[in-house]
Order: C-alpha cells, then sequence, then structure tokens
C-alpha cells in the first residue's frame, strides 16, 4: 500500500485497495456475526438524515427568542435542550457558550475529532484536520482569518479544546436587523461555522 | 502518548481549508467505516477511549498522510486483531477462517441501532470530593506517559484557573488500557495565551481545555 498520498490527492488504485480492505472486513464482521449489514445501514441512515446542524440552529433562534430558554441553555446545555422535544437527544454532556461584544469561542478538539454531532452532524474535514487542529490553539486570529473572520482588536478571543467527552457549541450573536423575526426565520441565519465559532450568523439581505 | 496526533501548537500545516458545499461522506466506503466502529463499540469489542488510543497509534507518516475515514479503518482493524475478534489471516483473505469470539453486548442487529443515536453517558458516582474549586490555580502536571492521556502537550507544566466543574467522569487514560472506569473529577481549565505562548502568543486569547484531577496539581 502506498501511504504517500494526501487528503486531497486521490491515487485511484490506492483509494480502491481501501475500499477493497473495508468491504473484506464488513464481510468478516458479518460472517462472524458481530454486525448485521442492515444494521450498519440503518445507522448511516440515521446519520444522513437525523444529524445536522439544523438542530443546533433551532436551539440558538429559540435562545435568542425566549430568554428564559437562554438562561437555561447558558445554565446547562443537556437539561434545556432535553426540554424541546424536536432536536435529537444530546446526551448529559453539552456545554453551551455565549458569544457576546467583549468575547468571540471558539471550539476545536487538538487531539482528535471530538464535536457535538446531535446538534452539528459530523464535522467537516477541515475541522478533523491539522491545520485547523494545530494552530486553532495557538493562532485563533490566524485561523480565523482563512475564514474571513475579523474580530476588533481588543475583542477576548476564547478558544475551548474539547479535550474530554464534553462538547461545546457556540450560541452565535444574533444580527442586527432581525427584530420581530421568527424563531423559524432567525434559525435560517444560524450557519454551522457560527456555532464552532469561525463564522458569524448570516446578516438578513447579505449575500450568504 | 506523545503522538502526532497531539497537534496544538504545532506549526507548518497551512492554511485552513474549507470546501464548500462538503458531502457528509466523500466516498461510500467512509460510512460504512463510521458504521461499523459505531456497531462494534455498542456491541461492546472496544470503548471509545481504546478506539482512539489505537488511531493515535498509527505511525505518525501514516497518520499525517491518511484521510480521516482511512485512520479509523486502520485503527478499528488492528484493534480487533490485537483483541481476538479476527486474526491476521483472516483479515488478508477477506473471509472469516473460524468461529467469531462472544460480544460483550451481542450482535449488533436491527434492534440496537436506536440505542447509539443517544450519546452515551461518562459522569460517574464521585469516590471522593473534588480536590479543587471554581477559581482556584492549578498546574498542569509535567507527564509524559506513554499509553493515552487527553492532557494536550501545549499546556504542561503551564498555569491556568479552575472554571467549570463537569463533576467525575470516566478516566480515560484508565479506560484506554481496559484497566477500569476509574472515574476522576472534570474540570474546564483556562489559560491565557500568553502564558502558554510567550510573547508569540496572542495576548487576547484565552485557551482551555477539559482536565481530569490527576493532571493537575495547586499552584
Amino acid at each position: 500500500m502506498s501511504e504517500h498520498h494526501h487528503d486531497h490527492d486521490h491515487d485511484h488504485s490506492e483509494l480502491s485497495e481501501t475500499e477493497l480492505r473495508v468491504r473484506a472486513l464488513e464481510t468478516i464482521l458479518t460472517e462472524k456475526g458481530y454486525v448485521e449489514p442492515a444494521a450498519l445501514d440503518a445507522i448511516i441512515q440515521a446519520y444522513e438524515t437525523r444529524i445536522g446542524p439544523h438542530n443546533g440552529a433551532r436551539v440558538v433562534a429559540k435562545a435568542w427568542t425566549d430568554p428564559a430558554f437562554k438562561t437555561a441553555l447558558l445554565e446547562d446545555g443537556s437539561k434545556a435542550i432535553g426540554t424541546l422535544g424536536h432536536v435529537s437527544r444530546v446526551g448529559d454532556h453539552l456545554v453551551v457558550v455565549e458569544n457576546t461584544p467583549e468575547r468571540h469561542n471558539m471550539v476545536v478538539c487538538t487531539l482528535c475529532s471530538c464535536y457535538p454531532w446531535e446538534m452539528l452532524g459530523l464535522p467537516p474535514v477541515w475541522y478533523k484536520a491539522a491545520p485547523y487542529r494545530s494552530r486553532a490553539v495557538k493562532d485563533p486570529r490566524g485561523v480565523l482569518a482563512d475564514f474571513d473572520v475579523t474580530l476588533p482588536k481588543d475583542m477576548e478571543v476564547r478558544v475551548w479544546d474539547s479535550t474530554a467527552e464534553t462538547r461545546f457549541l457556540v450560541l452565535p450573536m444574533r444580527p442586527a436587523g432581525t427584530e420581530g423575526w421568527s424563531e423559524e426565520q432567525l434559525a435560517e441565519l444560524v450557519t454551522r461555522d457560527s456555532m464552532i465559532g469561525t463564522g458569524f450568523a448570516k446578516t438578513p439581505g447579505a449575500p450568504s | 502518548m506523545n503522538g502526532v496526533h497531539d497537534m496544538g501548537g504545532m506549526d507548518g500545516f497551512g492554511k485552513v481549508e474549507a470546501e464548500p458545499n462538503e458531502p457528509m461522506f466523500h466516498e461510500e466506503w467512509e460510512s460504512r467505516v463510521l458504521a461499523m466502529v459505531r456497531a462494534m463499540g455498542a456491541a461492546g469489542a472496544f470503548n471509545i477511549d481504546t478506539s482512539r488510543f489505537y488511531r493515535e497509534t498509527i505511525p505518525p507518516h501514516v497518520y499525517l498522510s491518511s484521510s480521516y475515514y482511512k485512520k479509523w479503518f486502520l485503527g478499528l482493524e488492528e484493534m480487533l486483531i490485537e483483541k481476538g475478534y479476527l486474526t491476521r489471516e483472516e483479515a488478508a483473505a477477506g473471509h472469516a477462517m473460524q468461529p467469531g469470539k462472544a460480544l460483550k453486548h451481542g450482535k449488533f442487529d436491527l434492534g440496537q441501532v436506536e440505542r447509539i443515536m443517544v450519546r452515551g453517558k461518562f459522569a460517574r458516582p464521585a469516590p471522593a470530593p473534588a480536590k479543587f474549586n471554581i477559581g482556584d490555580r492549578v498546574r498542569a502536571k509535567n507527564i509524559h506517559p506513554t499509553t493515552h492521556t487527553r492532557l494536550p502537550r501545549y499546556v504542561r507544566g503551564h498555569v491556568g484557573v479552575i472554571e467549570l466543574n463537569h463533576g467525575c467522569h470516566v478516566f480515560p487514560d484508565s479506560a484506554a488500557m481496559e484497566l477500569g472506569e476509574n472515574p476522576q473529577w472534570l474540570y474546564t481549565v483556562v489559560f491565557e495565551g500568553s502564558d502558554l505562548w510567550g510573547a508569540d502568543g496572542d495576548p487576547t486569547s484565552k485557551v482551555s481545555i477539559d482536565a481530569f484531577e490527576p493532571y493537575l496539581d495547586p499552584a
């Protein structure tokens, strides 16, 4: 097996070898009676349909419109989200951190790829890759510049390294010009990156 | 272990490049790897910390040159072989040659899928009172175990402040080596960027980790 390929430059013969090895492993696990292939299909389908940033966006939009919910959310993220029947079940260890005019929060996992799946879906490749994991803790503003995000010079930048089973969700600031908007309208402005802390919520009327 | 996975603070990896409209999986086999990892974990073949440790022990040059799900595959295959769930001969042949080993929670079938869509619980009853209070100054220990740990190198030896107490959680350093859950208090500890990186750091930055009590000394 060649070990010299790169994430963005798949060599087709190498890739098909990986594919063959993955298929072989699944065959063995099935033949030995460890897993049922239909159950693997169901796992993939559940991830493809049930989790994703729409879950986090609903939570953020609710926090923007319901001060009591926001207080509860910042106090105990898992418990507050548990009161909303419609979002996926987040487990016990979700911490929600609020962006303010004084402080911008950003989430990373330097050691692997810890990420709030139930709120944001599976993480994008960049979140799991070396450039983000290495630099987020040392040069957060440099990383934000890669996302075309600039913060005021004096603003505190707080980086949360997810080194345990706690998971972090950023509550972005509500965009100006959204007074009187419904939760559903507001949820449309909440991007995945705004909940990781590498972006802002969309501003009404701005190109997306 | 002081592996290449412990990337915080390393230079030279270049710009963060986000892919517009990124698909959930780039290749179909990636989804099969994810599903196998989740299924075999739920069936009791390994815990999450052990699976992380196997990915960390992938040789550095392979780790750095493999895609994310390739690392998951390599870690999974090696772990299942070492734990006796299949043999190297079977992996090479692509077929089972002997009966399977009993799984702690039995075969992963369709009836098990819902169970894994809820995140696991890692909090445990406290065996002893917490040593630290919110606001306490603590120093991350200068430890270099060759086994699994969740104390990143970039904070070791540095002083931070306890900001949150998350209760007692399964201790990854023990669980990864299958030495039991050994629950420990877990805290968010926040460090000043300028303490971690000196004059090369951003004075407006603060970085926190979640640290288990055995990682910390009073400061």
